[in-house]
């Protein structure tokens, strides 16, 4: 039998399992707390810039990767030959290989590539900052996965809708914005919220080309006061605090975008 | 124009000075090896209803569907409001219209109604029928909701403006696609089998709405399976046989006294 007593302040040191816990955080709660504060000595604002980073590259990758997935589904299904080939190798290759190697590859190469062109062409070599070229290589990626995300949502519209409306006479690219994109949509939310979400993920591999995203931060962090738990955890509450912010906004606009559908449970 | 269209149909009395809507002439379509039209020459004046009747598979539908190039033809010309769709070869040698431009004016004036009605289930009724006028014919959105409003309460729907089409019976998704349909101004109504996905009980309602128009004296292309009804509204109709105009005249003379065996025999199974 253990007495109540044993267990004050003054015996933790003593206890194993306290020491333990004690290893791992460095810190009392309230040093936990001075820890992540975003006041002047915490790392709290360290790791929220990281974060805002990580958002601005998944926002932009995103929409690059919507924009290029637009196109190239389009081109695969309404493309000559040459296109469909074109955006077929595209869409294999980005997908067959790991995104870190894609991302160490297009990072390095790609920076080098264009300051060979600027320096062969006579102009001074530039430093492509990491939020730029973060955003290109990530929606390079992006991309690929959202073609095939919305091609497969363009297929599943009635085809009835799209001559229905050439039949009135819009013209393509009105077709695309009023009818092809709105129809789509519904069928495409889901797979575009998978592609988001991962997108918000992929931003922690930019870590290994040194871009301060929310990944770097937190092991710059971890590493100076040595308070890895600590750090790790509140990196990890912060990319679940965007999952669920997110799912919160994708579901209200999947239910936008179904306003059209019967609910399925009511259909049957 | 007209002069032309009268010659290349001679056996038509319709020679009363009225424009020519719809003329085609000669029309072939093939599709790979199946030759579907083999030469048929239609035309429709203004205030005519053309019903095309025909058995499964004699073409009726596709040659609907030429008109406004939603098929492109294979050869042949149609001219609608005296204007000739140009046509061209592609790179793999098949017709496509020359002119973007050109079909997408011609298509707004042609009111499509389909079997399967092909509303646009993202927007509600009202939108569906101020959406061609606003966003190709550049009418202004407030003239084009107020008469989408006269539209949709003729056809019987004004209370359903803000439901969305999967909400309805199919008998009201089709009233509303003619709204949709009447809503561009239509120099010609083409209607694709219009009643041919509805449930029996829901195709009076909808004969009713395109009685009353061709009654009115709208200019329209019909392909239907109700011949009672086409016997009813048509002032002209077509019977197709495997691809070519077998026979046509007026709506007494082809189910009163048929003078093809074929036409005999199709009205005898159909009746």
């Amino acid at each position: 039998m253990l007495a109540a007593g044993r267990w004050g302040p003054a015996d933790r040191a003593s206890n194993p399992g306290a020491k333990l816990i004690e290893s791992l955080l460095p810190a009392s709660a309230a040093g936990i707390i001075e820890l992540l504060s975003p006041a002047d000595g915490g790392w709290g604002k360290t790791l929220l810039v990281g974060l805002v980073h990580s958002l601005e590259i998944a926002v932009g990758a995103t929409i690059v990767g919507l924009l290029i997935g637009t196109w190239g589904a389009y081109g695969k299904l309404y493309g000559g030959p040459v296109v469909r080939d074109l955006f077929a190798v595209y869409t294999t290759v980005v997908r067959a290989v790991p995104e870190l190697v894609l991302i160490l590859l297009l990072y390095y190469a790609g920076t080098d590539l264009i300051n060979q062109v600027l320096t062969a062409m006579g102009y001074q070599r530039v430093d492509i900052s990491g939020l730029v070229a973060g955003i290109a290589v990530l929606g390079f990626v992006q991309g690929a996965y959202s073609t095939e995300v919305i091609r497969g949502a363009i297929l599943a519209i009635p085809q009835g809708q799209i001559e229905a409306a050439r039949a009135y006479g819009m013209s393509p690219g009105l077709l695309l914005r009023r009818i092809t994109l709105p129809a789509m949509l519904p069928f495409a939310i889901p797979g575009l919220a998978n592609l988001w979400l991962i997108a918000t993920k992929d931003t922690a591999l930019l870590a290994v080309v040194g871009f301060s995203e929310l990944t770097l931060a937190t092991r710059q962090a971890a590493g100076v006061t040595k308070a890895y738990l600590v750090f790790f955890l509140a990196a990890g509450v912060l990319y679940l605090c965007v999952t669920l912010v997110s799912n919160f906004l994708l579901g209200r606009a999947e239910k936008w975008a179904r306003r059209g559908m019967p609910s399925i449970k009511e259909a049957s | 124009m007209s002069a032309v269209g009268a010659a290349a149909i001679p056996s038509r009395e319709a020679q009363d000075g009225a424009a020519e809507a719809i003329h085609v002439e000669n029309l072939h379509k093939k599709f790979g090896q199946l030759h579907v039209l083999k030469g048929v020459s239609l035309s429709a004046r203004d205030g005519e209803v053309i019903a095309i009747i025909g058995g499964s598979g004699s073409g009726k539908s596709t040659l609907l569907r030429c008109i406004n190039c939603l098929e492109n033809p294979t050869s042949g010309i149609i001219r609608v409001n005296g204007e000739e769709i140009k046509l061209k070869a592609d790179s793999h040698g098949h017709t496509v219209p020359a002119d973007r431009r050109q079909i997408e004016r011609i298509r707004s004036k042609l009111g499509m109604v389909f079997q399967n009605f092909n509303l646009w289930s993202h927007m509600t009724l009202i939108e569906n029928v101020i959406e061609v006028p606003v966003h190709v014919l550049g009418v202004k959105r407030d003239e084009a909701v107020a008469q989408a409003e006269k539209l949709l309460a003729r056809v019987g729907l004004a209370e359903k403006r803000d439901v969305y089409p999967a909400y309805l019976s199919g008998g009201q998704q089709q009233r509303a696609a003619i709204a949709r349909a009447l809503a561009i101004n239509p120099r010609v109504m083409l209607f694709d089998e219009p009643t041919s996905a509805l449930d029996p009980e829901l195709v009076g309602e909808v004969l009713k709405v395109i009685g009353d128009l061709a009654r009115e004296g709208r200019t329209m292309v019909l392909v239907t399976h109700e011949m009672k009804f086409a016997r009813e509204v048509a002032t002209h109709v077509v019977y197709l046989y495997n691809g070519l105009v077998e026979e046509e005249g007026p709506p007494e003379q082809i189910f009163g006294a048929p003078k093809s065996e074929r036409l005999k025999q199709f009205i005898r199974n159909i009746g």
